[in-house]
């Protein structure tokens, strides 16, 4: 057959769009790479869109499920009126901060924890054939737009807080919000293909991924004078998570973090970010390269 | 031969069979412990915080708040706070029109996948309930019962947990005869069960009439109950009426179930080409 069959509308929108894998260069890769992930996306998006009711209930639950853990917090403050030495206003702007990273995070790749599933079935050999980064197809597959619900959720207590707390602003700390939010769903990128590539190597434990992402999301939104010292080093020095939102957070609320780190680590996270999402492709490099395919 | 025991005997093998389903997956199991283990320990800190604050919040002092936290990671999975276990794959069973050679096999519809989950949840129970308790019990100060018998109570309502857990899946499961997709409904009975199981803060400090509900609805038959028993909570009569209310629960949703069945396979025409 001469004409290749098209299975989605998005490679005829881009009949150049795909070189065969080799692009030269790093640049060039991650280009390809970037473009593959936007086609492969936008086909899912058109996909959902379909069923146009569907995506608009599975986005509010979405929204309320991801919403469950504020939820707690509410509750807690019903009884308490400080956590940790931080009031309502002060935890919600951290969890509006870690919810909105991650959720970003989460619409952007989240379906990454399903690497292990293909590596058992051997459907991965199916993306290693195609003329696009392997990265670009898992992290793409299966996009699912319902997602926003938990980044909207994480906006709107962003955004109560920012309402309700009476902070002296300065341009800095305006700068520093949406640094924050890019830079920590940065961050949680680089810890879900981490995540992604362990499954290489143990197919069967993608729960082990849920610790550092649902986990490490819910111990960011709360402060970190809550929880242990060698808790608090952890999440700085070993899984750096405490730089989505702890420590430029805590700038802006004119908080001392726990440690004792000097203030310019608040506006560390970009380089964190980039730090670990190399690290974390490093990681998937080394996994992809050790997959052996189930050959059924 | 005789008939019951041979039914009986049906049904223990599916519990058996699927006891060993779950631990085949014994990489996973280990990731489960895992992640147990580190919500157990962030939740542990929140809760030393709010119990820092409040002192004797719920009627619990720090200790029972923190044994709560271990309870809740050790009970997640046995009675399926999330879900899961077995609905989705009866939803997917109703779905492709599986569910007709189901239906025409001599077993009852509901008995089996009951027998099936009683299984899972034994095995969820010893392999992904012991051993994040062990570590919690290791590193924090907990009020573990001093007694045997109190362990026994426990498992009792644990069990009668898993019945209502059960129940209440089997109706998600069952929806599917109408609505074909059943995410829906799972969303839905997602968010109620973390809500009202007391999985998301004990139900003791829920605030007002909202506790008041919380406490009389199924959900809170999951964790709530099992960990009050195992805190010592119920004793004497109020145990036997603590478990009446498990027990009552259970019936009522067993008893819905079967008679949603019984509509299911009259009325409904079987999907399947």
């Amino acid at each position: 057959m001469a004409e290749p069959t098209l299975r989605d509308g998005a490679a005829r929108d881009a009949p150049s769009g795909l070189r065969d894998g080799t692009a030269e260069g790093p640049l060039a890769r991650a280009l390809d790479g970037l473009r593959a992930y936007r086609m492969i996306s936008a086909m899912w998006i058109r996909s959902t869109m379909a069923y146009r009711a569907s995506f608009a209930m599975t986005a509010l639950g979405n929204f309320a499920a991801t919403a469950l853990d504020f939820v707690a917090i509410l509750l807690m403050f019903s009884q308490v009126d400080a956590l940790g030495g931080y009031r309502l206003a002060e935890v919600a702007f951290l969890y509006g901060a870690a919810s909105t990273a991650f959720g970003l995070a989460d619409l952007a790749i989240g379906s990454m924890d399903r690497l292990g599933r293909r590596v058992r079935d051997g459907t991965l050999d199916t993306l290693l054939v195609r003329p696009a980064p392997v990265l670009a197809q898992v992290a793409a597959d299966q996009f699912a737009l319902r997602r926003l619900g938990r980044v909207t959720q994480g906006l709107l207590i962003l955004g109560y807080a920012l309402f309700a707390l009476d902070l002296a602003w300065t341009p800095l700390k305006v700068l520093l919000i949406p640094l924050m939010l890019v830079s920590g769903a940065g961050i949680f990128v680089a810890v879900f293909i981490a995540g992604a590539a362990f499954q290489f190597l143990a197919q069967d434990a993608s729960e082990v991924q849920n610790a550092f992402t649902y986990g490490g999301n819910t111990l960011l939104q709360y402060p970190p004078t809550v929880f242990a010292k060698d808790l608090v080093r952890g999440a700085t020095f070993l899984v750096p998570i405490a730089f989505v939102n702890w420590l430029p957070g805590l700038y802006v609320l004119g908080r001392p973090y726990p440690l004792a780190l000097p203030t310019w680590a608040a506006f560390t996270p970009p380089l964190v970010a980039v730090a670990c999402c190399a690290l974390a492709g490093l990681a998937w490099r080394a996994g992809l390269r050790s997959y052996r395919s189930t050959g059924s | 031969m005789c008939v019951r025991s041979g039914r009986f005997r049906l049904y223990a093998a599916v519990a058996g069979g699927s006891f060993r389903r779950y631990a085949t997956y014994r990489i996973a199991t280990l990731a489960g412990v895992f992640t147990n283990t580190v919500f157990g320990v962030i939740l542990t800190y929140t809760y030393i915080a709010l119990w820092d604050e409040k002192p004797g919040l719920g009627g619990y002092d720090q200790a029972q708040a923190l044994t709560y936290v271990w309870i809740g990671q050790a009970l997640l999975t046995t009675v399926a706070v999330m879900g899961g276990g077995f609905e989705d794959e009866l939803m997917a069973r109703i779905r492709t029109g599986d569910i007709a050679i189901d239906l025409y096999r001599p077993a009852d519809l509901q008995a089996w996948w009951l027998a099936g989950d009683l299984g899972r949840g034994a095995f969820q129970l010893l392999a992904r309930g012991v051993a994040p308790m062990a570590f919690g019990g290791l590193f924090f100060s907990l009020a573990l019962p001093g007694d045997a018998l109190t362990w026994l109570a426990a498992a009792v309502a644990v069990l009668l947990g898993v019945l209502v857990s059960f129940a209440l899946r089997f109706l998600v499961a069952l929806s599917a005869f109408w609505l074909i997709d059943g995410a829906g409904v799972a969303q839905i009975a997602w968010l109620a069960s973390m809500f009202f199981s007391g999985m998301l803060l004990p139900l003791n400090v829920f605030p007002g009439a909202l506790g008041e509900i919380a406490r009389a609805l199924p959900w809170s038959a999951l964790m709530q109950v099992p960990a009050d028993v195992f805190l010592g909570k119920r004793t004497g009569m109020d145990l036997l009426a603590t478990y009446a209310f498990q027990a009552g629960w259970a019936a009522v949703l067993l008893a819905g179930g079967r008679l949603l069945q019984s509509v299911a396979t009259r009325r409904v025409v079987v999907q399947g080409g």
